[in-house]
Order: structure tokens, then C-alpha cells, then sequence
């Protein structure tokens, strides 16, 4: 047999694209958000603001107020009294229909949140018009309709709601967090003082306009922007009830401190580092894009990425050769444009943190692979990036980038795999390509962690319930079971 | 001359083994006739040992078939049943009257029964098959957290102590159980009658001692998933430590185990929620799904 020659693809330098920009006319900017306290928009204590940043070209957006403990405690007391007051004594069916009515809203102005999203935190526009935003508005109809059904959740129980929840929220999908942390617990009857992450705060301000117009009685939500000080004076608040925390382990673990000793209740949603495992026989070409799905989504922002690649060791070469090719076809480049397939990072700290990780990865003598693209010369960029030859040991294993860096590992049994994959502090979610049946059962029954893709990866539903084991954190968000943590069961 | 009673030598259970602590240190507890029992004082390397013995007794009790382990647990009750005299003897000599002390067993032997029941029943009841909007089968269902750490309830010491230990093994999970400090003899036979329960060895783990001395390494150890805290004096340090590894700890002190005891929501405290998906096959744009 003659020798295969191999072909190597060159997207990246032979083919121009024609830039195809969604338009962004649509959308309206104020110059300054304030804070949305007891149905009112303003100004925060001593006119404190801070600026949010386009990632893609560092262009200025707006300013947000930054919410003192001042403001906190304002909020918190508008959001008892609305407690007290109105939400929690409204009828529940009544209650369905403001949470409905959301969701239709944001149906409604869908592009041009989409777009907003799109500007403020790097994703690509794709990706905002497809899965955020819809999903943002699915999750908020979804739960409406629960509101007057609790009792068929939690068979042999007396529901109550918990009171005044305060949630804290990521940087990566700005306005879907808000929607899973807002939509159960209002449905339940709980009231809300929301916190945006610092480098996005934009659509979650829009959606306190959105929800503004929807007629929800004051203070019911309340949404106040600002950093670590802020989000710290919610979790420490003696008047709250519930803390929802959204975002890295290390930041769970001080709220979970912080709040021991307390009546105060917790729901963590923390950080991976997902397998995703490819076996021989897997059809290898769909679990390619499997793959380049589960780390590069969102610029590989996500905490359920499946950033830990474990790969038969008979398909190797050929996985590798694919993924490579795959790779050198993203397009990386302005978020608004419609071909875009990886965005901006989503701020200069992380793609520190990023290029740090770059950096460790190499040193530990793992092999770095990045395929030829040409980046913007302004705003925050990394291109996808693969590290073969590593190991359980190394640091760029063990440890969350939060960016699109994929560590290839390869195993030769199931159950090395299973150990392999399972040898981490986290736990939130795992992928498995096969095509055999009873061994996706087998991996997806052994794998410890809350989510497991088998033949896909992240993919997500209102339905469906989502978050982590072990120190990925607690509680689930989405689904029947995504209620638990917004009522008390007597 | 009268016969010369045989005394029992109070010990721990770790791993299916009846070990004195490793510590060698005790602490004397007067029964009601004046008798001196000594008592274990467990250490950390003991409650580390049974933390082991649990972790490795872990994959076979959870990848039990629930109707074996629900088969396990109604043994349990039969062998508690056929020693419920002994139980009696030793809650009496710690100064219960004879009356509450049958109560107090007879209500043990049935909350083994009630959570054998639930073993093959709450992940049905509980578990749910997810309307996802794209083409594709999704279903959650709960499986054991891992390993659990109890400091059981100072009383009712036996039926307190039954009444953490179930819901957790009931739901696939293994344990290490620190027993009541003034009345830890039960907690001892209790080791017995788990050992010819076809219990395997490690799935509970008891050890009798000091609180004070305990509560900080039941909390802290970074090979447990969760923590069961049914006293009060100690409950914000162990939750401070519970975020050394994001531990779930659980605070039980509030119930009655007289009347709160038989709740299959107690399972679900130490269980995660797993959810599932993968694609259905669509074709030519034919729509399947659940």
C-alpha cells in the first residue's frame, strides 16, 4: 500500500472571510447606570461609579455605580419589605404571571440584549443570539409556571419561602446567570438583591430596566453593581436570608466561611475541570467538534468546559490530527461579527491569568500547540490553545484556567480512565464518546460529577438541573430540583 | 459460690474490626449499679483510620443494587430485634427507666426497617426525566455524596444515633460516627449488631469520645464529602472548616428524632443530583424526544 501523504489545511492564511457585523444601531447605551433599590434607579452613596470595558477593543461602554454597604443595606431592607409586604403574601398564581410576563419581555428585546452581551463581555454574537439570551428567557418562563405548583414539588412537605436572597453572579454568562438565580427564586416567593459581576454589568441593568417596565412591585429585585466589597457586604448582611454564589472555588469556600455560624443558607456553584473522555470507538469526527465545543465555547469561559482531554491511546493520532485541523478553522476575532466562533477575553486580569497558565504549562514540559491566526491588535485575545504530552500532576491539569486551554491526556482501559478523570477536587461535569451503550452507562454512573454529557457536551435547559459535587460546590440551578434551594420544607 | 459475671470490654469499630483506640486513653463512665465502664477516648489517627476504611468501603456500597442494600438494612432490624434486651440492659444502666428504654428501642428497630424501605424507592420518587427542548434523552437522579462524617446526638443515644446513620447508608453513602459521650454503650453494641448484619466492613465506621477533642478533625478532614452535626456547642467551627473542601454540613440538631425521624427527605441531604444527556438520533428533521 502506498503511504498516505497528509494534507495539512491551511484555513487560517488562504481564505479571507467578509466580515459579516451584526448591527449594534438597535441597541441603546446610557452614559451612567445607577442602582435599581425599591423600583427606583440611583445614584450610588457619594457617587461612586466604575467604568465597564469592551473587551474586543477596549472602547469605554458606560459607568455603573458602585454600591457601598450603604447601598447594600438599603436594598436588602427594600427587599423585606417587598418580602413581607407584597411578594410573599401575593397569590401564587399571581406571582406566575409577573415571571411570565419577564420572560416575554426579554423574548421580546432578544437582539438587543444579545448584542449588549456580546459588547460588554467578549462573546461572540453567535453565541449571545443562540444560547444566552434565549435560554435567559426559557428559564425565566419555565420557572413561572411552577409558582403556583410547589406543592406537587415536594410531595409530604409544607413549602415556604426562604426570604431575602442575595446573588452573586459570574463574568462569563452575564445575563443566563441572572436568569438562573433570579427566576426560582422569585417563583418561590423569595425577594432579591443581585450583583453583577464588575466587568459586566451592563444587561443585567437593562434587565432591571426590562424588569422595571414589567410593572414587578418594588423592591422584589434589586440589583446593585460593583466589586468583591460589594458582593462581600450581601454575603455578611444580617438580614439575609440566602446566599446564591456563582463563580470560582476559591471565592465559594470564603462565603461558605463567612456565613458559618449564621441562619443564613447557601447554594455554590464553583469552578471544574471537566473530562472529556474519547474512546476508539467513538465516532471520532462528531467528537471532534465535541471536543472544540466543550473548551472553546465562550472562549472557553465556562466552569463546566471539558478542558481535560483524555484520549484512547490507539485513536491519538488521528483525534489529535483532526483536532488540530479543526482548530486552525476557528475564527477568532470581533464578537459582534456573525462568523465568529471564538470572542475577546472577557477581561485584561483573566487573559493574565491566562497567559500564566500559558506560561506554567510550558515549564512543566508540556507541549504547546496554537494554530496561525491573526488577532486584533486591540482588546484581549488568546488564541485556542492544546497542550499535549501532560500529566495528572501538572498544575494546567489540576487547576481551573477559565480560558481555552485544552490539556490532552491519553489511557488505555476504563477503568484508568475513570480514575484518571475522577482524580480532581471538582466535580461539576464530564463528557464520554462512544458509540457502545453500556459502557457510556458504566462511565456516566462512575463519573463523580453533577452534569455528563454522553455523545455531546455542554448543552443546557431550563429543565434541566445543573451544578457540581465535591468542591465544585451545592445545590442545583434549573429543573424540579433547582427549587430545593429557595424554600424551606416544614 | 455465686457465678462471677463476665464483663464486656467497650471497644470501636473501624473497617469491620473491633480495635481499642490507638491512643490507649479511656474515660470511666459509672452505671447505675456502681459498675466502671472504660471508655475509648478515640483519637484523630483513629477517626482518620475510619475515614480510610470508609473511602474504600465507598465504590462497593454505592454500586450495591439498592434492593440488596434495602435487603441489607431490613436485616439490620432483625438482628437489633433479637438483641433488643441487651439494648434495654445497657440504656437502663446509664439511667433510662425500663419503659422509655424499650420504647427507645423498639422505635430504633423500626426506623431500620422504614429506611430499608426507602433504599429501592427515593430515586424513583425523587429522580425525574427532563423535558429538554432539543433532541435529546436527559434525566437526573441522586447518588451519595461519599463519605459522611456524624457526631450523633448526646441523646436519645441510641435512637438518635440510628436515626443519622440510616438515611445516610440508605443512600449509598459510607460513615464515620462519633457515639454519645455519656451514653456510648449502645452506640458499641450497636458495632455488633452491624457486624452480623452482612454489613460490609467500613460502611459505618463508630468511635466513642471526646467532642471537644473530635469535632474539629470530623470537620476538617479533606476525605469527606459531608458532615452530620446533631449537638450545638461546636456548630459554627465546623462549618467554618466545611469550607476547607466545600463540605456539605448538615445541621440535625433541630429534630426530635420521636417524631421527625421517618422523613425520606433525610436521604436526599446527603445525596447529589447527576444529570445525564445524551443525543437522540433526528433525521431528515424528524422530531423524537422525552
Amino acid at each position: 500500500m502506498a503511504k498516505k501523504t497528509e494534507n495539512k489545511l491551511d484555513f487560517g492564511s488562504k481564505w479571507e472571510y467578509a466580515a459579516a457585523p451584526e448591527s449594534a444601531d438597535h441597541a441603546t447605551i446610557k452614559e451612567e447606570y445607577g442602582l435599581y433599590i425599591n423600583g427606583e434607579f440611583v445614584k450610588a452613596e457619594g457617587g461612586k461609579k466604575f467604568a465597564s470595558i469592551n473587551p474586543s477593543n477596549d472602547q469605554h461602554i458606560a459607568y455603573f455605580a458602585e454600591a457601598s454597604e450603604k447601598d447594600v443595606d438599603k436594598a436588602v431592607k427594600a427587599a423585606r419589605k417587598a418580602y413581607k409586604e407584597v411578594w410573599s403574601v401575593m397569590p401564587a398564581k399571581e406571582r406566575a404571571k409577573y415571571i411570565f410576563r419577564i420572560a416575554r419581555l426579554i423574548q421580546e428585546r432578544a437582539r438587543e440584549f444579545a448584542v449588549l452581551e456580546s459588547m460588554d463581555g467578549g462573546k461572540p454574537i453567535r453565541e449571545s443570539r443562540d444560547i444566552d439570551i434565549p435560554l435567559a428567557a426559557n428559564h425565566f418562563f419555565y420557572y413561572a409556571g411552577w409558582a403556583d405548583k410547589l406543592e406537587y414539588a415536594f410531595p409530604g412537605k409544607k413549602i415556604e419561602p426562604i426570604g431575602v436572597a442575595g446573588q452573586i453572579i459570574p463574568w462569563n454568562f452575564p445575563l443566563l446567570m441572572a436568569a438562573w438565580k433570579l427566576a426560582p427564586a422569585l417563583v418561590c416567593g423569595n425577594t432579591v438583591v443581585l450583583k453583577p459581576a464588575e466587568t459586566t454589568p451592563l444587561t443585567a441593568m437593562k434587565l432591571a430596566e426590562l424588569i422595571h417596565d414589567s410593572g414587578l412591585p418594588a423592591g422584589v429585585v434589586n440589583v446593585v453593581t460593583g466589586a468583591g466589597a460589594t458582593g462581600a457586604a450581601i454575603v455578611n448582611h444580617p438580614d439575609v436570608d440566602k446566599i446564591a454564589f456563582t463563580g470560582s472555588t476559591g471565592v465559594g469556600k470564603i462565603i461558605q466561611k463567612a456565613i458559618a455560624g449564621t441562619h443564613k443558607k447557601a447554594t455554590l456553584e464553583l469552578g471544574g475541570k471537566a473530562a472529556n473522555i474519547i474512546f476508539d470507538d467513538a465516532p471520532i469526527d462528531q467528537a471532534v467538534e465535541g471536543i472544540i465545543n466543550g473548551i472553546f465555547f465562550n472562549q472557553g469561559h465556562v466552569c463546566c468546559a471539558g478542558s481535560r482531554l483524555f484520549v484512547q491511546e490507539n485513536v491519538k493520532d488521528e483525534v489529535l490530527r483532526k483536532l488540530k485541523d479543526r482548530m486552525s478553522s476557528l475564527i477568532v476575532g470581533d464578537p459582534l461579527d456573525k462568523n465568529t466562533d471564538v470572542g475577546a477575553i472577557n477581561s485584561k486580569e483573566q487573559l493574565n491569568t491566562i497567559n500564566k497558565y500559558l506560561k506554567i504549562g510550558q515549564e512543566e514540559g508540556a507541549e504547546i500547540y496554537q494554530p496561525k491566526c491573526s488577532l486584533p491588535k486591540k482588546g484581549n485575545w488568546c488564541p485556542p490553545t492544546l497542550f499535549c504530552e501532560t500529566s495528572q500532576s501538572h498544575r494546567i491539569v489540576q487547576e481551573e484556567i477559565f480560558g481555552p486551554v485544552l490539556t490532552v491526556q491519553t489511557f488505555r482501559t476504563v477503568d484508568e480512565v475513570i480514575d484518571k478523570a475522577n482524580n480532581t477536587p471538582f466535580g461539576l461535569s464530564a463528557g464520554v464518546w462512544t458509540d457502545k451503550g453500556s459502557k457510556i452507562f458504566n462511565l456516566t454512573t462512575k463519573l463523580r460529577a453533577g452534569v455528563v454529557w454522553a455523545n455531546t457536551y455542554n448543552k443546557f435547559d431550563p429543565t434541566s438541573p445543573f451544578g457540581g459535587y465535591k468542591e465544585s460546590g451545592f445545590g442545583r440551578e434549573g429543573g424540579l430540583h433547582g427549587l430545593m434551594p429557595y424554600v424551606n420544607l416544614k | 459460690m455465686a457465678r462471677l459475671e463476665v464483663l464486656k470490654t467497650y471497644k470501636i469499630y473501624i473497617g469491620g474490626q473491633f480495635p481499642r483506640t490507638e491512643s490507649g486513653r479511656f474515660y470511666p463512665v459509672e452505671l447505675k449499679d456502681g459498675r466502671v465502664t472504660n471508655i475509648c477516648i478515640s483519637s484523630r489517627k483513629d477517626l482518620r483510620n475510619a475515614v480510610v476504611a470508609a473511602r474504600n468501603a465507598f465504590e462497593g456500597w454505592s454500586s450495591r443494587a439498592a434492593f440488596n442494600r434495602s435487603q441489607i438494612l431490613y436485616r439490620i432490624a432483625e438482628i437489633l430485634e433479637g438483641r433488643k434486651a441487651q439494648f434495654v440492659e445497657e440504656l437502663v444502666a446509664v439511667g433510662a427507666t425500663r419503659a422509655a428504654a424499650t420504647k427507645e428501642v423498639e422505635a430504633s428497630i423500626d426506623r431500620c426497617v422504614y429506611f430499608a424501605g426507602w433504599c429501592d424507592k427515593y430515586t424513583q420518587l425523587f429522580g425525574s426525566v427532563n423535558p429538554v427542548a432539543s433532541s435529546h434523552f436527559n434525566f437526573s437522579v441522586h447518588e451519595p455524596t461519599g463519605v459522611v462524617t456524624i457526631i450523633s446526638p448526646e441523646s436519645p443515644s441510641l435512637l438518635g444515633l440510628v436515626s443519622c446513620i440510616m438515611p445516610v447508608i440508605a443512600g449509598g453513602n459510607t460513615c464515620v460516627v462519633l457515639a454519645s459521650e455519656n451514653s456510648p454503650h449502645v452506640a458499641v453494641t450497636f458495632a455488633e449488631v452491624l457486624n452480623s448484619s452482612d454489613v460490609p466492613g467500613g460502611v459505618v465506621n463508630i468511635i466513642t469520645g471526646k467532642e471537644d477533642e473530635l469535632a474539629e478533625h470530623f470537620s476538617s478532614h479533606m476525605d469527606v464529602n459531608a458532615m452530620i452535626y446533631c449537638r450545638e456547642k461546636h456548630l459554627k467551627k465546623i462549618q467554618e472548616n466545611g469550607a476547607l473542601n466545600v463540605k456539605r454540613v448538615l445541621n440535625w440538631a433541630k429534630y426530635d428524632w420521636n417524631k421527625q425521624g421517618e422523613d425520606p427527605y433525610l436521604i436526599l441531604e446527603t445525596q447529589e443530583v447527576k444529570t445525564t444527556w445524551h443525543p437522540i438520533e433526528n433525521i431528515a428533521g424528524a422530531k423524537s424526544g422525552y
